[in-house]
């Protein structure tokens, strides 16, 4: 059927591309990183080899009572099988037929994000995104503490673990009515003269609704949900306690070291294609005279 | 048990009016009014365990952090320290506006035998005939913008009380109705956060709006409208 064929990359040029022959061959388990927009073509005319598709609305790599008892299946049911699904069809039902239909998850998020003045598609594809990326990060038999280099950043970042978690937890904690709080991997060297390492730090934030940090560009990490639907069946209005649970027993810091792996691999590229983009310019302006007669 | 701040008799329009209010150190705080009505009186349409979060858990934090709020600011002030002066704007916004929305709303509504669901009587109802057409359009205009309002907020029917006109407004969060314009007089606002439906109508905000109207209290919008608007009522 032709629906069950995915994207193949090239169709989705950008990010995804990148990340894909990044890590072609590793040994990194599927489920663990969204390598693969979960779009599928749902028609494609000959004609004119444009390809529209539609969204899929992704499972949670783990059955539906897998996080009992800190998250109940009927919050699962609800919060994926409702919620994040109506997302999904809402999307699908508002770029049908416009030029948003051949875009990318991710591109449509920056698209519709238009600098802060929210399109009508924007909240929709952003919690279809927020969602997918909330179900990778969490997991059964999760908590803990992360190990090796996300535990050293960490340290570095915020000093100590528990500084850390006391932010984390306040930052959920004080998102004024619905959004998402988040650990991102920030790329601080953009305009620095001599980027080094140092200037990538990890941050806490909050963002209100549907927002998130790939609007900024950040690369985030994990996250967890304050909307009341991700927790109020459980713990109702005992926000705080849906925190410390979702932190001590449901965090996966195996999905989160990999996607920082992600993002130091993605920061490199970018830091290279843009050393690459510099000295072409400069290529260019001092053999401009050159290049225009090239270009005739 | 607490003073019946919010009973239906002493309830006025103007909003200092209808907030329970006490003192702390010199400093005016606030305490949870009581509900004009049991927990259990406005079933099916809202269940007792909604209301009995919402008012109990919900209002009351609101409160506690507003009272918190205002007593670091007091401090604030007192010592001359303009950043934390400015760093509680949010919280006083948010939880402040969370005490005046909330209160509103409990005398929004009334159980069927007191009232609730009658459609407005006198110079509102009149109003809203003539400027939505019906009262069923105003219903359909407020359900339509309630539910498509992304993440928490409240939907409000206003009176501009300088322009003597109806509208139909959306906030978020807790931002009260004064936020969207000063001459704006709260007559009904619905409060769509996901904690005052979930329980009972979970991701099914539609089924909860259409089914709040036969509880809605309009005898109190009337009353602020008669007040605010400067109509005589003819009888």
């Amino acid at each position: 059927m032709a629906s069950s064929i995915a994207l193949s990359p090239s169709t989705v040029p950008g990010q995804n591309q990148l990340l894909r022959s990044s890590f072609h061959g590793s040994a990194l388990p599927p489920s663990a990183i969204s390598l693969t927009p979960n779009k599928q073509v749902h028609h494609v005319s000959k004609t004119c080899l444009k390809i529209t598709a539609k969204f899929d609305l992704k499972p949670p790599p783990y059955p539906l009572d897998a996080l009992e008892p800190h998250m109940s299946r009927s919050t699962l049911e609800y919060h994926w099988g409702k919620h994040h699904r109506a997302y999904v069809d809402n999307l699908n039902r508002q770029i049908e037929g416009t030029e948003l239909d051949e875009l990318s998850l991710e591109d449509i998020i920056l698209k519709t994000y238009n600098k802060g003045d929210l399109l009508p598609q924007f909240n929709n594809a952003a919690q279809i995104w927020n969602h997918d990326f909330l179900w990778e990060s969490i997991k059964p038999g999760g908590g803990g503490k992360p190990t090796g280099e996300l535990l050293e950043l960490i340290e570095r970042d915020f000093d100590s673990f528990e500084k850390f978690l006391e932010e984390f937890k306040s930052a959920a904690a004080t998102q004024f009515g619905s959004g998402w709080a988040w650990l991102a991997y920030k790329d601080n060297t953009i305009g620095h003269p001599r980027p080094s390492e140092k200037d990538r730090k990890l941050v806490i934030l909050k963002s209100p609704n549907a927002v998130n940090p790939l609007v900024w560009d950040y690369a985030p990490l994990l996250t967890i949900d304050v909307w009341e639907h991700a927790y109020y069946l459980d713990f109702q209005n005992r926000r705080p306690d849906y925190i410390s649970t979702f932190i001590s027993n449901l965090i996966s810091w195996e999905a989160a070291d990999l996607r920082l792996q992600k993002a130091k691999v993605e920061a490199a590229e970018k830091a290279k294609e843009k050393v690459k983009k510099k000295t072409e310019d400069s290529d260019t302006d001092s053999s401009s005279s050159e290049s225009d007669s090239d270009s005739e | 048990m607490a003073l019946r701040i919010l009973s239906r008799k002493t309830a006025t329009p103007s909003i200092s009016g209808s907030l329970g209010s006490g003192h702390f150190r010199g400093l005016q705080t606030f305490s949870l009014p009581d509900l004009p009505y049991d927990y259990g009186a406005l079933e099916p349409f809202i269940n007792a365990e909604i209301m009995l979060l919402h008012h109990q858990k919900h209002h009351q934090a609101y409160i506690t952090n507003y009272n918190k709020a205002l007593e670091q600011l007091h401090y604030a002030i007192n010592k001359g320290h303009a950043s934390t002066v400015s760093k509680l704007q949010s919280a006083i916004k948010f939880n402040g506006g969370g005490h005046i929305n909330h209160s509103i709303f409990w005398n929004n509504l009334a159980p069927i035998h007191e009232g609730g669901g009658e459609p407005p009587k006198g110079s509102l109802g009149w109003a809203i005939d003539s400027q939505f057409g019906s009262l069923e359009a105003l219903i359909q205009r407020v359900n339509a913008e309630g539910a498509a309002l992304q993440g928490s907020g409240w939907v409000w029917l206003a009176l501009d009380k300088e322009l003597k006109k109806l509208s139909v407004e959306t906030t978020a969060n807790q931002d009260p109705l004064v936020t969207k314009g000063s001459a704006l007089v709260p007559l009904l606002g619905i409060d769509v956060w996901e904690h005052a439906y979930y329980l009972q109508y979970k991701n099914v905000r539609p089924d909860y709006l259409k089914n709040i109207w036969k509880v809605i209290n309009w005898k109190y919008g009337g009353e602020i409208f008669a007040k605010e608007a400067g109509v005589v009522e003819s009888r």
